[in-house]
């Protein structure tokens, strides 16, 4: 029974990843129609906020040690960053160590601009256009993006530690009554699952509580509808074009201590999210986190040995291979609606 | 003639004259001058360019015909050089047997994937072929590169199918029943059409101008030029009316009481072993075969050729096709130090600046650059490169304000080429 526990919490924070990814693309077609096949840039991107970020906070400039001297006899030159002189030492040192925490709050105003600025730059002209065109614009945006990355911050992966206080690792073995140390699980993947949750509940509660959400899930019934009822549609559109973002962003944010973000870390996730989105159903928001979910176990369980002992390979492929089989057998998906991209 | 259109026969001898002239037309840039490093008229880069431009002719088959968007085109290429290069280990160096198995083994693959992806269409498709090739890039990465061969470690399947991450290569022990296992000096033959091998090139020197004629290169060109020839004629056939039938209105296609999946099929198996001879090309060119031909930025690739060319157009692919991988050689090569020579004539401060507006741009963002433009071929130009010949061209004739009028509007009459 451990054994399963394990690779279900294993599971949970890819599947977190997929998910949420899968819930921005998953709303920024609903709403808008389109394919967005530079969503895992915004996730990269995200990601890349958390490591400006930390970068930021640990600028610093040098101070001369009087008491201290180097080998050579001379007064020792320290590096001081300017967050220890604003906040003092203790403060300072506590800002820098929860620098990716305290990415969100940067990324998220930073991907709403982004956001926003690529619906209305780029993404509004192609309403109209087919949904190949639609892939490929994207798809060069997708390209544009991560080589500007590349170009700032170098094509190798950038270690952004989480905060020391979780960098340990969590016994569930113990606590659920099974030998100490069988189920170890690192801190920061409890803590990604439950962001991920907080988020995917609040982006729910948005659509379901409030007057802009109820507008939005009525512009995604009938557009034209609520058009002529005189409400502007296409500025509530925006607005979810950069929350899609955001929650991509966040998702990238978070990911930073689990992998070190590199500027290709987008496309990885951006084609299984993909896969997810379709295996969800296009344009069904629950479907695309339970595939998010669906997927992410299913990938852990099937790397385990004694399942590639048996079938080799099929973690690999055991992704792919769900998706094609639920296309075949369920055209519209696990949750999909009739009548959306059946064209 | 050849049996096509007079504007077809144009198109087709215009093609095999430049492909024929290719070394030359090249090679503008003497050896000496700072531009040589322009030059693209080397065999390597220009079995590129011949042996993608298959790649992506075929791939405009499927596209630019049908509409079907495929992101994994690039699996039939990777089959396309696994196929070969077991030829060349089982049977012998010639590149015929090779490059025939190529095509078969592509088209066997494309039918059993074309089955079951085209029974979607739209981004379900794009993400179907996604799946089959991301899967077959991940079976010939680890499972197919296990050892299947026993405990003795020496025979032909030591490192599987596929050779996983190194890739498939040619040994001394491979069987080759039909060839020689090594040649006489004891190295690794290599491959050959008849005895004359792809490697083998004569350099011809005028003034200061070098040029290079390499078989390599013009066994791909007649190659690539047959499959020019025979998409002409798809284009130009009953099947070819057929598949532009179903991009413009499947609906309708199917209340006239045709079926269209035997054609789109049909589609996608010719597109496909055309992706498969390319990857035979690639493997007989070098003999090597690695799994990162099947990745699915391969598969992107051949799709920004084609759109960048111009999808649906008969020499748009070619053209795209040779645009990125000149790209991708030349502009790659430039560094900074380059930069600074060519700006040399501007003030100190100027130029500095000028170099750093540029340097993004260029030697390892090449990347950069090719998506810049590909967007904006994307949202200005959606007919690609073709489109904008065109454009100028009428430009120049004065009558840019008809032919506008004309090109809004995609869709082309019968028996008009919309290459011309």
């Amino acid at each position: 029974m451990d054994w399963f526990i394990l690779q279900l919490l294993n599971g949970l924070d890819k599947g977190s990843a997929y998910a949420l990814i899968a819930l921005g693309l998953t709303l920024i077609f609903g709403t808008l129609g389109v394919v967005n096949f530079a969503h895992g840039a915004l996730f990269m991107i995200g990601a890349f906020c958390a490591v400006t970020l930390s970068r930021l906070l640990s600028l610093s400039h040098q101070v001369v040690d009087e008491t201290r001297t180097d080998f050579l006899g001379n007064p020792l030159k320290v590096d001081v960053p300017y967050a220890y002189d604003i906040f003092g030492e203790t403060m300072g040192a506590a800002i820098i160590d929860w620098a990716v925490p305290l990415s969100i709050l940067f990324a998220i105003p930073v991907m709403i601009l982004i956001g926003v600025v690529m619906e209305r730059g780029l993404i509004k002209h192609f309403y109209k256009r087919p949904h190949a065109d639609q892939i490929l614009v994207t798809f060069g945006l997708a390209i544009v993006l991560q080589e500007v990355i590349k170009y700032y911050y170098g094509a190798n992966p950038i270690p952004t530690p989480a905060p020391s206080a979780f960098t340990g690792s969590f016994d569930f073995g113990a606590i659920l009554g099974f030998e100490p140390g069988s189920i170890i699980y690192p801190y920061w993947r409890i803590i990604y699952f439950g962001f991920a949750a907080v988020i995917i509940g609040a982006v729910f509660a948005f659509l379901q509580f409030t007057t802009f959400g109820m507008v939005v899930r009525a512009g995604m019934a009938d557009r034209e509808t609520v058009g002529l009822l005189g409400i502007n549609i296409d500025k509530r559109f925006t607005i979810m074009f950069g929350l899609a973002a955001a929650v991509a962003g966040l998702a990238g944010v978070m990911y930073t201590p689990i992998n070190s973000p590199n500027y290709h870390m987008g496309m990885d996730f951006l084609v299984l999210s993909f896969v997810v989105v379709v295996v969800g159903g296009m344009g069904s928001l629950p479907g695309a986190v339970l595939a998010g979910f669906l997927l992410g176990i299913l990938e852990s369980f099937a790397s385990m040995r004694e399942v590639i002992d048996i079938i080799p390979g099929i973690n690999q492929v055991i992704i792919y291979l769900v998706a094609i089989i639920i296309l075949l057998t369920r055209p519209r998906g696990l949750m999909g609606r009739k009548g959306v991209m059946e064209d | 003639m050849f049996g096509l259109q007079k504007q077809d026969a144009k198109l087709l001898l215009i093609v095999i004259g430049l492909t024929m002239l290719a070394p030359f037309i090249l090679n503008p840039f003497p050896e000496s001058s700072g531009w040589a490093q322009f030059n693209a008229g080397y065999p390597d880069l220009m079995q590129r360019f011949v042996i993608f431009g298959i790649f992506a002719i075929g791939f405009n088959i499927l596209f630019g015909l049908t509409g079907y968007l495929s992101f994994g085109h690039a699996a039939f290429l990777g089959i396309g050089s696994y196929a070969a290069m077991w030829m060349f280990k089982l049977f012998g160096m010639n590149v015929l047997p090779a490059l025939g198995l190529s095509v078969v083994m592509s088209g066997l693959f494309a039918v059993l994937i074309g089955y079951v992806s085209l029974r979607r269409s739209g981004i379900y498709f794009s993400i179907l072929t996604l799946a089959f090739a991301m899967m077959s890039y991940a079976l010939a990465y680890s499972v197919l590169a296990t050892d299947m061969d026993g405990p003795d470690k020496q025979g032909l399947l030591q490192k599987g199918l596929t050779g996983g991450e190194t890739g498939l290569q040619l040994t001394l022990s491979d069987p080759r029943i039909l060839g020689q296992q090594a040649t006489d000096d004891g190295n690794l033959p290599v491959p050959s059409f008849f005895g004359l091998e792809m490697r083998s090139a004569t350099e011809l020197s005028v003034g200061d101008w070098v040029f290079t004629f390499s078989v390599g290169y013009y066994f791909s060109a007649v190659v690539m030029l047959i499959a020019f020839y025979l998409s002409i004629r798809i284009f130009r056939s009953p099947f070819g009316m057929m598949l532009r039938a179903i991009k413009s209105n499947q609906q309708r296609l199917n209340y006239t009481g045709l079926n269209p999946k035997p054609y789109t099929l049909a589609a996608f198996v010719i597109s496909g072993m055309y992706a498969g001879l390319a990857g035979g090309l690639m493997a007989s060119m070098d003999p090597l075969a690695g799994p990162e031909r099947m990745f699915w930025t391969a598969s992107g690739e051949v799709v920004l050729m084609t759109i960048l060319g111009g999808a649906g157009t008969l020499i748009g692919p070619v053209l795209g096709a040779g645009a990125i991988k000149y790209m991708e050689n030349i502009l790659s090569k430039i560094n900074s130090d380059i930069l600074h020579t060519w700006f040399a004539f501007l003030p100190d401060g100027l130029e500095d600046f000028v170099v750093a507006i540029i340097y993004p741009f260029i030697g390892k963002g090449w990347h950069l650059t090719l998506g810049l433009i590909f967007m904006a071929v994307v949202i200005f130009l959606p007919g690609g490169i073709v489109e904008g010949g065109r454009r100028i061209g009428s430009m120049f004739k004065g009558r840019a304000k008809k032919t506008d009028a004309a090109s809004g509007g995609k869709t082309v009459a019968p028996g008009q080429d919309p290459a011309e």
